[in-house]
């Protein structure tokens, strides 16, 4: 069949070229869409439920070779092992037999100030299905989802420090993006001083930056983060990061400060979720400022 | 054409294989796959369509490769779409290009496999630097792993469908 260009003897639908411009519009559209007012989330949890027996038959090869290291783990080394976390737990429970004191004391001390009493947060347990398979994004995704009550917006964190944040959840599984995905930002304190600032990720996994920092700030190398709580989202006084090298160049109205978090960002298998339910009063609506244009995104150094 | 004459003896495929084929092609992307081994990843999906859509143009086509697209951003959680345009692009090049693709040999068609996936890669690394303001030049690398896989993929199937023929 030589001239099926001009003489088309079956009926094939519309051209190739007809296929391209309608499925392009229809992805950029899905894009935009998605990108803008995430309309989509819960056709994309109906599809997950289509690809999650996928992802977790993906997951088998790694639980199977961890299955297998652990049959192989020699008798002396559980013995060692158990040694360990028994004088671990010994010296945790001192800790916190001093620190539950503290807390009842604190407790008192607000209610005598009357200022609001600070939630519990509550601790749920998710092991790391996988990390990040794209290599633009610091996400990994965790195995627990809306089934567990985990919601949106909850803060995931190792023994450390904070890991990330949860930001979207499946029926089974839950997304968590890391504080080092490129302008991620946490609000933080410095432990020495309590010096407020913001650290925003840099985009690769081992850093972090302080923007928007006068020269002149109180900052030294070596000083611990920990969250300020004051958006009432991520619970107040668990490590962040530590400073790792400050460069003050007068030349910037700004310093420029990087940071490595503390919490094993990508090294761990077992997180922790926080679901802290601290009920801060509403914000005061803000008065509109006259037209002022939302960047998209801020400029990075 | 010794190609030309070959490819008349192969059994038509059946669906389910062109499905499964899929399907194994998500779950090898699935795979824990992390830092340098992340970025050398080759896009299994992406190439065994671009099989599937130079060898069989009329029953992968342009949709298909869409829907697949749309099932890898859910098992990838990247934007809405992204890898169902990067998709749709390859699907594209690979119905106009299937019949001067399959006039080449092996080793030849790389250099055009190359340029589809390329155009593919780029798409995705496009869109991704505007709506995220970053590109990682370390993620074409893929581009050319996935080229190198594609002479593997060929082969394979065509040994597949082949086998068939003989068992009858």
């Amino acid at each position: 069949m030589e001239g099926t260009q001009t003489f088309q003897v079956f009926n094939r639908g519309p051209s190739p070229v007809a296929r391209l411009v309608f499925f392009s519009v229809l992805s950029l559209l899905l894009m935009f869409v998605d990108a803008r007012y995430r309309y989509l989330e819960t056709t994309r949890s109906l599809i997950s439920e289509l690809v999650y027996p996928v992802q977790r038959l993906a997951t088998l090869p790694g639980v199977l070779w961890q299955q297998t290291e652990e049959f192989f783990v020699s008798h002396n080394r559980l013995l060692e092992e158990n040694k360990e976390l028994h004088r671990q737990h010994e010296a945790d429970m001192v800790e916190l037999v001093q620190w539950q004191a503290m807390l009842r004391e604190n407790r008192q001390l607000h209610t005598l100030l009357s200022l609001q009493q600070r939630s519990q947060p509550n601790v749920k347990f998710a092991e790391i299905v996988y990390a990040e398979r794209d290599v633009f994004r610091r996400k990994i995704l965790i195995d627990k989802g809306s089934a567990a009550n985990i919601q949106e917006g909850q803060v995931v964190m190792d023994d450390k420090g904070i890991v990330g944040q949860i930001t979207r959840v499946y029926p089974w599984l839950s997304e968590v993006t890391l504080i080092t995905e490129k302008d991620h930002a946490v609000p933080v304190q410095i432990q020495r001083n309590g010096l407020r600032s913001i650290a925003f990720g840099a985009g690769d996994t081992s850093h972090l930056a302080l923007r928007y920092m006068p020269v002149s700030a109180d900052i030294v190398k070596g000083d611990v983060l920990v969250t300020s709580g004051i958006d009432g989202l991520y619970p107040p006084g668990i490590p962040v990061a530590r400073v790792d090298t400050i460069e003050r160049d007068a030349a910037y109205p700004f310093a420029r400060i990087v940071c490595t978090p503390l919490g094993g960002v990508d090294e761990h298998r077992y997180l922790m979720v926080l679901s802290s339910t601290s009920a801060l009063p509403p914000r005061p609506e803000e008065t509109p400022a006259p037209s002022r244009q939302k960047s998209k995104k801020m400029g990075g150094h | 054409m010794p190609m030309q004459e070959r490819q008349e003896i192969l059994k038509p495929v059946s669906n389910l294989f062109i499905a499964s084929s899929v399907l194994v092609a998500l779950f090898l992307n699935a795979l824990p796959w992390g830092g340098i081994w992340l970025v050398l990843r080759p896009d299994f999906v992406a190439v065994v369509m671009l099989y599937w859509c130079t060898h069989k143009p009329y029953r992968m086509g342009i949709g298909l490769s869409w829907a697949v697209g749309i099932l890898s951003d859910v098992n990838d959680a990247s934007l809405f779409g992204q890898h169902a345009l990067s998709y749709t692009i390859l699907a594209f090049g690979g119905v106009v290009l299937n019949r001067r693709i399959r006039m080449f040999d092996l080793r030849e068609q790389t250099t055009q496999v190359f340029l589809i996936l390329l155009a593919t890669y780029s798409v995705y690394a496009v869109v991704n630097w505007q709506v995220n303001g970053q590109l990682a030049w370390s993620y074409f690398l893929g581009c050319l792993t996935s080229t190198l896989l594609w002479i593997p993929v060929s082969a394979l199937f065509q040994s597949v469908r082949q086998r068939r023929v003989e068992r009858e």
